[in-house]
């Protein structure tokens, strides 16, 4: 005879005032099985905890049932309640009367009706639940940082010492990511690549650290502790091995006039290149794509001046194959592409209309400009710059309706430099609210205001050139006026958006995106650093816009957690996965096909059956490979396959339980 | 069969399932509540790991139960947590449709949809839409097991 205690809490008032506890306690002990039922204020405290464990020694039960929060958050609480109260952990059922009732309904009698419905639903579940236990897996101590931004190159530092080798993958041909182009960082005034480049070479040098630039990950299988991961070494047409740096080639190649992404687009590069002098590798790569050798077949410079014979014109891509036991995503941001969206400032036609980022290559000592902030247009020194924040972000027309958190921040920094910077200057700046949240910002954003900087409340509606001013019309919101300026320079404030491809490696690596495209945090609150795919974890940029400071936290956290994963020999694995009963298996297949995991395939058996011997093929399931999902299990044909903890006679019951 | 008073019919309500699967639809319904979303109390989630997992004998069951309408939900195409198992559960869907239409039960008595973890309000109004729309079709009668 089984025997069920049901346990129906109160939550303090968030389900007691809607719903009457007592009363789904008294309806609970009517049901079938159950022997005990009580309610309680507070389940998960420990008094609440222990009363699991009374009870059970009290009226010898032999299955829990809680009513009480989301199974997401409490049932491992409760299931351990259970393992400590004597029963195995599985013959436990959870069911929601907060989240799913006390809070979206005002109806006391119906929200209670409805509370005992899914109680009485639990206890027919519990009632065909049997014991399980949990399996263990080895895991694999290494770890792999997708990203070699802040981010990555933090989380990669903190579990190399930790004494975990790591893997990083990175997609352009140095590391580093964006903070190596900015100039000055905020509150300090800092110099950033002085305190960024020292963190990039002790990522190259330290010894558990290896590094993949020009690289990208194609292919991510497995689960937590045993991923295979395939990475794309991109042709570098120059063996790095022989290459000594010694920068020859890139002062010879003929092709002086490419973009320079690293310099936003205001500086050029050559074929051959290094992205910036402090390049980590510090070695260069040919760009296919601009190579005169690799597109027309003529030219071959590089080649000829090369003093060691690196040059590797028929260099090839490379896949190569590791095995990790975690994997922290630290894949960045990209600037919001304000010139498809903001007509009125000009499409982008306007070349004294800028970015953000591209003005912190014109104040950058190592810039385009060694420094001076100079116009493209012309070269000549802006006397009257305009500053205008949330460009696509705080937009829901236009751009996105999300804050990008830095840009408040770093405008007030790029008007302190170019009050700083520029003699006479007339710096305005237009915002619709100022942000600084964070240690020291208010004071600065408070300095930049007694450094002259003018603060004008309002949005800009109209940006055009007229001579060589630009006119920039907008609204004092503050005074009610028009207002305009005719100004030399105009730097955009743009939004941050997920950097280009990271939905992509979302995709491979398996793991959700929010609505904007940044990744999805298993809680907003108390898990901002995992994923929902156990042993993928977050950092940077990439969950969501942040500034430098947050962005290290996140990457030394995002590397605690991978620590954490990769500290163990072995993992426990829920033993929540599909079992197949061979004797009703007729060898079909059709669940091979549909397992997303690889998890099943056919073994031979062997059987007697009328005497004689007869072997059979039938389906296994790999317990380390099976996550669970139940797909084999709806589709099987023959009824041979079942979901433990969410088996057909366990669903079944519950559905018939509501009806009752 | 004694035809119902009209009180008893203002007195019906109707009683809806829905399977929601743990990763999205499920987060879903926690987060209409956690940001106490109001919905009417007439749906019972039962939670399965993916929408690819609701056997469609789990549904028969249900309407031979008595239930007025089924709800499945999962994550959005493309964004399964188990990657493929909501394709499985839309195709099967479709199926059930066509069944439903064939055997002249109302297909809109079985829906389906996407619905994020992130997505709240969505399933609050899902909720409420699916209500109503079973609510218009009346009670679920030719299905049900004759128990009485």
């Amino acid at each position: 005879m089984k025997r069920v205690g049901v346990f129906v809490c109160h939550c303090g008032s968030n389900i007691a005032a809607v719903v009457d506890c007592e009363r789904v306690a008294k309806e609970a002990a009517k049901f079938p099985g159950v022997a005990f039922s009580i309610d309680n204020k507070y389940m998960c405290s420990d008094p609440g905890q222990d009363l699991i464990k009374k009870a059970v020694e009290e009226h010898h039960l032999d299955r829990i049932v809680v009513a009480s929060c989301t199974p997401r958050m409490h049932e491992p609480v409760f299931r351990r309640a259970t393992e400590n109260a004597g029963i195995n952990p599985y013959l436990f059922a959870m069911t929601n009367i907060r989240e799913h009732v006390s809070w979206i309904h005002t109806d006391r009698e119906k929200a209670t009706e409805k509370a005992i419905d899914l109680v009485r639903m639990a206890v027919a579940k519990v009632l065909h639940t049997v014991p399980l236990e949990k399996s263990s897996i080895p895991i694999t101590k290494r770890a792999l940082v997708i990203g070699g931004g802040i981010a990555g190159m933090q989380a990669a530092l903190d579990i190399a010492d930790n004494g975990n080798p790591v893997v990083l993958v990175e997609r352009e041909p140095t590391i580093g990511g964006k903070m190596p182009m900015l100039d000055k960082t905020f509150p300090s005034l800092d110099c950033s690549a002085c305190i960024c480049t020292p963190k990039m070479a002790s990522t190259d040098q330290h010894p558990n650290i290896t590094i993949y630039t020009h690289s990208e990950v194609e292919r991510v299988d497995g689960y937590i502790g045993n991923f295979q991961v395939t990475i794309r070494q991109k042709a570098k047409y120059v063996d790095h091995k022989i290459c000594t740096g010694c920068g020859l080639c890139e002062t010879k190649c003929p092709n002086k006039k490419i973009p320079n992404s690293f310099e936003a687009g205001m500086g050029n590069r050559t074929a051959i290149y290094k992205a910036f002098p402090q390049a980590v590798p510090n070695k260069p790569i040919i760009d296919a794509a601009n190579c005169r050798k690799l597109t027309k077949d003529k030219c071959g410079v590089c080649a000829k001046v090369c003093p060691t014979g690196a040059i590797k014109y028929d260099d090839q891509d490379e896949l190569i194959t590791i095995d990790v036991g975690a994997i922290v995503m630290a894949t960045g941001y990209d600037l919001f592409p304000w010139k498809e969206a903001y007509g009125e400032y000009g499409y982008g036609k306007y070349p004294d209309v800028i970015t953000g980022l591209q003005f912190e290559r014109l104040v950058n000592a190592s810039g385009p400009t060694s420094g001076h902030i100079l116009r493209p247009s012309d070269g000549k020194e802006p006397k009257t710059i305009v500053f205008i924040k949330c460009v696509g972000s705080r937009d829901d027309v236009k751009g996105k309706a999300y804050c990008s958190r830095t840009c408040c921040m770093y405008t007030a920094k790029h008007a302190h430099q170019a009050v700083d910077k520029i003699e006479d200057s007339h710096v305005i700046v237009f915002y619709m609210d100022v942000r600084t949240a964070g240690k020291g910002y208010e004071e600065f954003y408070q300095r930049t205001v007694e450094d002259g900087v003018h603060y004008v409340r309002g949005r800009v509606s109209k940006i055009y050139q007229l001579g060589d001013k630009l006119i920039v019309r907008g609204e004092d919101t503050l005074l009610g006026e028009a207002v305009q300026v005719n100004a030399d320079l105009v730097v955009l404030a743009t939004a941050m958006v997920p950097s280009a491809g990271s939905g992509e490696i979302a995709h491979i690596v398996g793991f959700s995106t929010d609505k904007d495209g940044f990744y999805q945090e298993a809680h907003p609150k108390l898990r901002p650093l995992e994923t929902f795919t156990a042993g993928v974890f977050l950092a940077g940029a990439c969950q969501g816009p942040k500034d430098i400071p947050d962005t290290a936290a996140q990457g030394s956290g995002a590397a605690a957690k991978a620590s954490a994963v990769l500290s163990n020999r072995s993992m426990e694995t829920d033993p929540l996965i599909s079992q197949v009963n061979d004797a009703v298996c007729a060898g079909c297949g059709v669940c091979v096909g549909i397992c997303p995991y690889r998890a099943i395939e056919l073994k031979e058996i062997t059987q007697r059956a009328g005497g004689k011997t007869i072997a059979r093929r039938v389906a296994s399931i790999n317990s380390g490979l099976c996550q669970g999902c139940g797909a084999c299990v709806a589709a099987c044909r023959s009824g041979a396959l079942d979901l433990k903890g969410f088996t057909n006679q366990q669903i079944m019951a519950e559905v018939d339980a509501l009806c009752l | 069969m004694s035809v119902k008073s009209s009180d008893a019919q203002e007195a019906w309500e109707p009683k809806i399932l829905a399977f929601c699967c743990n990763w999205c639809s499920y987060a879903g319904a926690d987060l209409a509540g956690l940001n106490r979303t109001q919905q009417p109390p007439n749906v019972r989630i039962i939670r399965v790991p993916c929408s690819g997992r609701v056997d469609p004998q789990f549904i028969m069951r249900a309407f031979q139960d008595g239930v007025d309408g089924v709800l499945v939900a999962g994550c959005h195409p493309g964004d399964c947590h188990y990657s493929t198992g909501n394709f499985f559960a839309r195709r099967r869907f479709l199926l059930f449709q066509r069944i439903f239409d064939y055997i002249g039960i109302d297909p809109g008595r079985l829906q389906n949809r996407w619905i994020s973890g992130a997505e709240g309000d969505k399933f609050a109004a899902t909720v409420s839409k699916v209500t109503e729309d079973i609510r218009a079709l009346g009670p679920n009668r030719k299905l049900r097991d004759e128990h009485e």
